[in-house]
């Protein structure tokens, strides 16, 4: 995907999925998760749950606590499996993907590996997979210098701040440079503004490599600010809700003046409703971060 | 991490404190003309360690050995019993009992036992004394250790579709590293406790051990006091050489002190 920004100034992906030759980032179709209890009472994590991600395309799952987004994304992973339904991840299934690669994953907790470097963390998913020492210091550094990060190579994760550790997590997320990102609230559990200049330096990385990403978040404005669509869960059973579409263009469009636009809180206002369901204020909506 | 103290302050007052301590021991000696067999001045015992350096060296080596070879048998089997419980359960719960069951023993009062096993002229009882001692802080730290992966780096593993091995060498480990280290600075010391105390219930002489019983015996308390004096530099010695392997081994992970 070219990072230039098109004529309008409009982005090359658009909100909704684009047909083309390509098969779809991720197809997930009638996934339903089940998960058994010692209780012998079944959870219903999921329920009938349909969604198709274009290559390239930004979409963000958001929903109160308990609506089956993260179970979403590991299913998405082949880090659990569907009691029933299929997904495809570029046309292959999802535990074909994860061997093949297909993913980069990035956590709520960076998850660094404190006895490496910085660099070697980068490095650890090219080094499993038996690439070559030369060609793995060349992509560790220019993987550095994408998050910024290149006078920091041979620290060590403990040497770090939060918001310094997730995008050395990113870094490794994106070392093989895998056509679709998972990221299960990456940016959760960092302040506000350490929040906000990640969020703006992800929109930038994503136009960079041309990712796909699935982005789990309790965040509205989160949700809004990086994502072509918005999918909003709602609980007991998870559910997709809404598909929202959210049209304020990619990358160089989006900067710090856009927290401030119209079509900003416009977007922000619709997925709030569609949280709060026909009842607004409703229990269902209990647990979203509405900052 | 926070050391506001600077380096002087943090070594010096210390040194300073201990310096206070024997010189109000000293006066305290010789103010209340306390007898030698009661507690010999700290002047007196300084004197007789220097007069009989050369044996207290010698048997410090003795004593030495022996903690040594029982530290590096402990160590060795702990590890390779902790894997096992790790990769076979079963191991783990079979062996439970008697392991919580020899954390409570006193390993010494093994020792009469061991000398009649093996021969009271050996020093085998002794270094099984301190084995056996070893054996159990290095096996729960490292079981422990082994067991630490945590769910994030599972999960990062199983994304790589890395095989159980690769896993097991990029993160069980390296993660037990520290937990291990914890484990072998405990037992460090109590190699050398064991393996001097063990010398109180027979076997041939030489260490440090019999050396105190038999200057106490012959009411050379200085002497008595020199050695163990002997024991105490030698139980320093063999924690400060564990603790500087840990930092080699792993710098950023070391308890208590910052990068």
């Amino acid at each position: 995907m070219s990072t230039e920004p098109t004529e309008s100034g409009q982005p090359v992906a658009q909100g909704q999925p684009v047909a083309s030759a390509r098969p779809p980032a991720v197809s997930v179709a009638g996934v339903s998760k089940v998960f058994a209890s010692r209780k012998g009472t079944d959870v219903t994590a999921l329920e009938a749950v349909d969604l198709t991600i274009a290559p390239g395309e930004f979409v963000s799952l958001i929903g109160p606590s308990g609506c089956g987004k993260s179970t979403l994304l590991r299913l998405i992973a082949d880090l659990d499996t569907p009691t029933s339904g299929s997904i495809e991840v570029f046309g292959k299934t999802a535990r074909e993907a994860r061997i093949d690669q297909a993913y980069g994953i990035a956590f709520q907790q960076a998850g660094l590996l404190p006895w490496r470097t910085v660099r070697a963390n980068i490095e650890l998913p090219l080094e499993l997979h038996k690439v070559g020492k030369a060609a793995r210091a060349a992509r560790s550094s220019e993987l550095l210098a994408l998050v910024g990060l290149s006078d920091f190579a041979d620290k060590y994760p403990d040497q770090l701040s939060g918001g310094m550790q997730q995008r050395v997590a990113i870094a490794r997320s994106l070392a093989e440079s895998p056509g679709l990102l998972l990221m299960d609230e990456p940016f959760g559990a960092l302040d506000e503004m350490t929040r906000e200049r990640m969020q703006t330096e992800l929109v930038r990385i994503c136009a960079e490599t041309g990712a796909a990403v699935v982005f789990v978040t309790h965040s509205i404005p989160e949700a809004v600010f990086l994502s072509n669509r918005v999918v909003v869960m709602s609980p007991r059973p998870g559910r997709i809700r809404d598909i929202i579409a959210v049209d304020l263009g990619r990358a160089e469009g989006r900067d710090e003046g856009l927290r401030e636009a119209d079509s900003f809180f416009e977007a922000v206002v619709s997925v709030r409703e569609s949280l709060h369901g026909e009842a607004a204020g409703a229990p269902a909506a209990r647990g979203v971060d509405i900052r | 991490m926070k050391q506001s103290a600077s380096l002087p302050r943090t070594i010096l007052a210390p040194v300073l404190l201990g310096v206070l301590a024997v010189a109000l021991w000293q006066l305290a000696v010789v103010a209340l003309e306390i007898k030698p067999f009661v507690l010999p001045s700290p002047v007196s015992i300084a004197t007789e360690f220097s007069s009989s350096v050369s044996s207290v060296w010698t048997s410090s080596l003795v004593t030495g050995a022996n903690a040594l070879i029982g530290l590096l048998i402990g160590a060795i089997v702990g590890i390779v019993a902790a894997i096992i419980a790790t990769v076979l359960p079963i191991t783990d719960e079979l062996s439970a009992p008697l392991v919580a069951a020899a954390s409570v023993i006193p390993i010494v009062a093994l020792a009469p036992v061991l000398y009649t096993m093996f021969g009271a002229d050996k020093e085998t009882a002794r270094q099984l004394v301190a084995a056996l001692a070893v054996f159990i802080p290095v096996y729960l730290n490292t079981l422990r250790g082994l067991r630490q992966a945590r769910p994030v780096h599972r999960d990062l593993m199983r994304a790589y579709g890395a095989s159980s091995w690769q896993a097991t060498r990029a993160v069980t480990l390296p993660g037990a590293v520290p937990f291990l280290f914890i484990g072998l600075r405990i037992a460090s010391s109590l190699a050398v406790i064991s393996a001097l105390i063990g010398e109180y219930f027979g076997g041939p002489i030489g260490g440090l051990g019999k050396s105190i019983t038999s200057a106490a015996a012959s009411s050379n308390y200085s002497l008595a006091y020199a050695y163990v004096l002997g024991a105490i530099i030698l139980g320093l010695v063999f924690y400060v050489v564990t603790l500087g392997l840990e930092k080699i081994v792993s710098p950023h992970r070391a308890p208590s002190t910052g990068p």
